[in-house]
């Protein structure tokens, strides 16, 4: 059946029909139309955010804590290129994202017009895909071809640029009906002979490693199961990446630890000498393989993922599987199964116990005080006082998103909102947002620095506006810590620029926007501060000052290999742990 | 004292073990809409692959398809990332490695102007009939010759006309197919 309405109209029938209810946005006037449909209907709740970076990061929040596409709308020129920096985010993490964005009427498009930007050829490489819709006979395939893009295959942003004229003229709608699309088609299924190899390969391994990532959190909750399942029945050990923290329980004794630049000894020492890596749904970024060339050199890999191009892009691998996590770990699971398979327990024991000889290295530990608040201290409270609460975790970017990741520990996938790829300084505190109205019942905490706060500050205002109850939990070290690291390490100990100066008092920043601060410098008042935090039920900020030089350890240097880790033992080293070739890497 | 700038060595991403360069020659078919072309040779840009020739047309217009016949060079992994990379456009159908394939024809169309008076003349039509090019502007001191062939036969007659009077060359970028009677 179709019906006639104005494109804006077919904006909201549209989303409506793909199931939305909520949008992140920011009104001008070239998505004027837009949000007069908006006004004029209940099914779909706008948040206005108070900058478009943050609608985008609010959209993601929203899209990884529901497994669900985001859906931001904002207007033409400026706009638009303020959702630039978080498309590419959600490009990088493969957050399915649709971004509705305004543009100037068809006939004014190439004048210069007011507010009038090139949005496709902008965010042409910062999207999965993107559309221009010149007339409003094409609007109702667009939209629904943009949310089936953004959720198959490989998810990511999809941008729909619509010309003010297009919003205003009479079309015929027609619902989601055929979502195959013409030239799309992601495989879904992997190849059985090839399943049937892996299976042999792991249950032949001696020192096997599971290496997954944020593909198995992409591909859904049932993924998550199956890996649980796939996992426990080989015995073997699970590392993850920052993207795939959560897939696999952190309490399970068959959990390494994240692994990667900052991840755990154990981790990356048996990556390093294993003779069998699974790689699932990760795509051996740099902050994981370190040196290419002395990348786990005695193993044969298998990798699983739904992309093509991620298989043999950086790591030339023995086994490709192209498929969705969770229909290959089906048939996995079930092949193990009907093949009876199983992994040699002698081989194994010995493996473990290498792997323990790891583990006793204790990598993570740090030196406890009772002066100032250890900022792994004040993670691993953090992580106790919330534990046995429905709470979601997002962090800005820093020294402190990396002890987050060592220190708060993920049952379940999905409570996990970083930005892993692009870095995102300012993501946490929108992505709060985003899941939180998502989840409007659960605790939803954003870990974040000094700095990086101050980068989306004003979505406090939103939060307030909103009723959103989330915590800003900040690891004030007084420096944009992780620069300062890295200046240690590499520059000769020169802070060009790293010093967080002329800082606002976080409490009354807190307080002018409506919200609860709170400011915690001691130890022994730590726990009460932070039992203060989750029990205000309004957004609350806690000020939490910390250790101001501490380093995040452990860490490999760059252009170092996997078992060539700077520990806290031996944190002495620091300064003279990077070469000259080192030095150039990011 | 300053440091002094470290060695321009190639960051993480290792090294690239120096595997052999090749030439390669892509058949992409596409979806033709607006932008279809930018996002294909963005594509190039942006991952920093070479495109050697590129050529583009309409070759089914009930169906909106056109072929995009692309000559890039890199090296084997390379290649496969760039197959791998393009299929991922959402607007792409299909994407064949006619190089891989083997023994696919390539052909080439350049249209080159030769100035000049009496030998050179002579000359420069004594040449094109032994490459079998057409003659298809002539004045009395000029000739456009249009020539059809590989690039390497073009490139050499080019460079036989160059002390003739070459005057310039405009060539239209390889087409490519698979011999045989399948499809790409
Ligand atoms: C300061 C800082 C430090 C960092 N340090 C570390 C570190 O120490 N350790 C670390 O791990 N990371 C670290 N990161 C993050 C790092 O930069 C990468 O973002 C991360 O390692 C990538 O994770 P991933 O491999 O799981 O890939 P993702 O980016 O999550 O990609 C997912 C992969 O899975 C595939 N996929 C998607 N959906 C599916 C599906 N349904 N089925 C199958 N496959 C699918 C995709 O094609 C892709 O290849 C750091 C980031 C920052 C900002
Ligand atoms: C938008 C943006 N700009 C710059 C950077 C580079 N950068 C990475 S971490 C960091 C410092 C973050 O400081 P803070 O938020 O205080 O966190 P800390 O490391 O101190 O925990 C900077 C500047 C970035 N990641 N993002
Ligand atoms: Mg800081």
């Amino acid at each position: 059946m179709s019906e006639t309405m104005t494109g804006a109209q077919m904006v909201v029938e549209a989303l409506k029909d793909q199931g939305v209810d909520t949008i992140f946005g920011y009104p001008g006037g070239a998505v004027l139309p837009i949000y007069d449909a908006l006004f004029q209907q209940n099914a779909i709740r706008h948040v206005l955010v108070r900058h478009e970076q943050g609608a985008v990061h609010a959209a993601e929040g929203y899209a990884r804590s529901t497994g669900r596409a985001g859906v931001v709308l904002v207007t033409s020129g400026p706009g638009a290129t303020n959702a630039v920096t978080g498309l590419t985010d959600a490009m990088l993490d493969s957050i399915p994202l649709v971004c509705i964005t305004g543009q100037v009427p068809t006939h004014l498009i190439g004048s210069d017009a007011f507010q009038e930007c090139d949005t496709v050829g902008i965010t042409r490489h910062c999207t999965k895909h993107n559309y221009l819709v010149r007339q409003v006979e094409d609007l109702p395939r667009i939209l629904h071809e943009a949310f089936y893009v953004a959720q198959h295959g490989r998810p990511g942003p999809v941008v729909i640029d619509i010309p003010k004229d297009v919003q205003f003229a009479l079309g015929a709608y027609a619902g989601p009906a055929n979502i195959e699309h013409k030239t799309y088609k992601p495989a879904f299924k992997g190849d059985l002979a090839r399943i049937d190899e892996a299976l042999s390969w792991i249950a032949a391994a001696k020192r096997p490693i599971f290496y997954t990532g944020g593909g198995v959190i992409n591909s859904g909750p049932e993924a998550a199961a199956l890996l649980r399942e796939l996992v426990n029945m080989t015995g073997a050990p699970i590392t993850s990446t920052l993207m795939g923290l959560g897939a696999y329980p952190a309490s399970s004794p068959q959990w390494l630890g994240m692994l990667g630049m900052h991840g755990t000894y154990e981790a990356n020492n048996a990556m390093h000498d294993c003779d069998l890596m699974i790689a699932i749904g990760a795509r051996f970024d740099d902050r994981i393989t370190g040196r290419i060339d002395a990348f786990s050199p005695g193993s044969r890999k298998i990798h699983i993922d739904i992309d093509p191009s991620s298989i043999n892009k950086i790591v030339k691998v023995d086994l490709g599987i192209v498929g969705d996590c969770t229909q290959v770990l089906r048939d996995m699971v079930a092949r193990w199964k009907e093949r009876k398979l199983s992994c040699d327990p002698a081989a194994l024991e010995k493996w473990w116990r290498e792997i323990d000889h790891w583990r006793a290295r204790k990598s993570l530990a740090y030196r406890p005080s009772n002066e100032v608040i250890k900022p792994q201290h004040a993670i691993q409270r953090l992580y106790e006082l919330t534990r046995a609460r429905d709470t979601y975790i997002s962090t800005e970017v820093g020294q402190h998103q990396m002890w987050a990741a060592q220190h708060y520990h993920f049952e379940e996938p999905n409570r996990w909102m970083t930005s892993g790829g692009l870095g995102t300084m300012g993501y946490g505190l929108p992505a709060a947002i985003g899941a939180q109205m998502a989840h409007p019942d659960s605790l939803v905490i954003d870990i974040a620095g000094e700095a990086s706060i101050l980068m989306n500050i004003q979505e406090l205002s939103t939060a307030v506006q909103f009723r959103l109850p989330v915590k800003i939990f900040i690891l004030n070290n007084q420096y944009m810590g992780m620069v300062r690291q890295w200046q240690e390490l590499l520059h000769g100990g020169r802070y060009s620029q790293s010093y967080s100066e002329a800082l606002p008092d976080f409490v009354k920043l807190a307080e002018a926007y409506g919200c609860h601060g709170i400011r915690c410098a001691d130890p022994a008042s730590l726990d009460a501060a932070i039992l203060e935090m989750i029990d205000t039920p309004k957004p609350v900020l806690l000020d939490c000052i910390v250790d101001r030089e501490e380093n995040c350890l452990p860490m490999i240097p760059s252009g170092k290999a996997h078992n060539e880790m700077i520990l806290p033992d031996n944190e002495t080293d620091l300064a003279t742990a990077v070469d000259a070739a080192g030095k150039i890497l990011v | 004292m300053m440091n002094a700038p470290a060695a321009p060595l190639s960051p993480y991403s290792s090294a690239p073990v120096a595997s052999k360069i090749e030439v390669h020659t892509l058949s992409v078919l596409v979806d033709n809409e607006p932008g279809v072309l930018a996002r294909v040779v963005g594509l190039f840009s942006g991952r920093g692959y070479n495109i050697e020739s590129l050529t583009v047309a309409e070759v089914a217009h009930a169906e909106h398809l056109s072929r995009i016949t692309i000559v890039t060079s890199g090296t084997p992994e390379m290649i496969e990332q760039i197959v791998h990379q393009l299929e991922r456009l959402i607007p792409i159908h299909r994407v064949t490695d006619l190089t891989l394939r083997g023994g696919s024809i390539e052909r080439e169309l350049a249209m080159i102007k030769v100035a000049g008076r009496g030998e050179d003349r002579v000359e420069a039509m004594r040449l094109a009939e032994a490459f079998r090019a057409r003659v298809v502007d002539a004045t009395i001191e000029s000739f456009v010759f249009e020539l059809t062939g590989n690039a390497g036969k073009i490139d050499q007659f080019v460079d036989l006309m160059r002390p003739i009077g070459l005057v310039e060359v405009s060539r239209t970028g390889i087409a490519a197919m698979t011999r045989g009677p399948d499809a790409i």
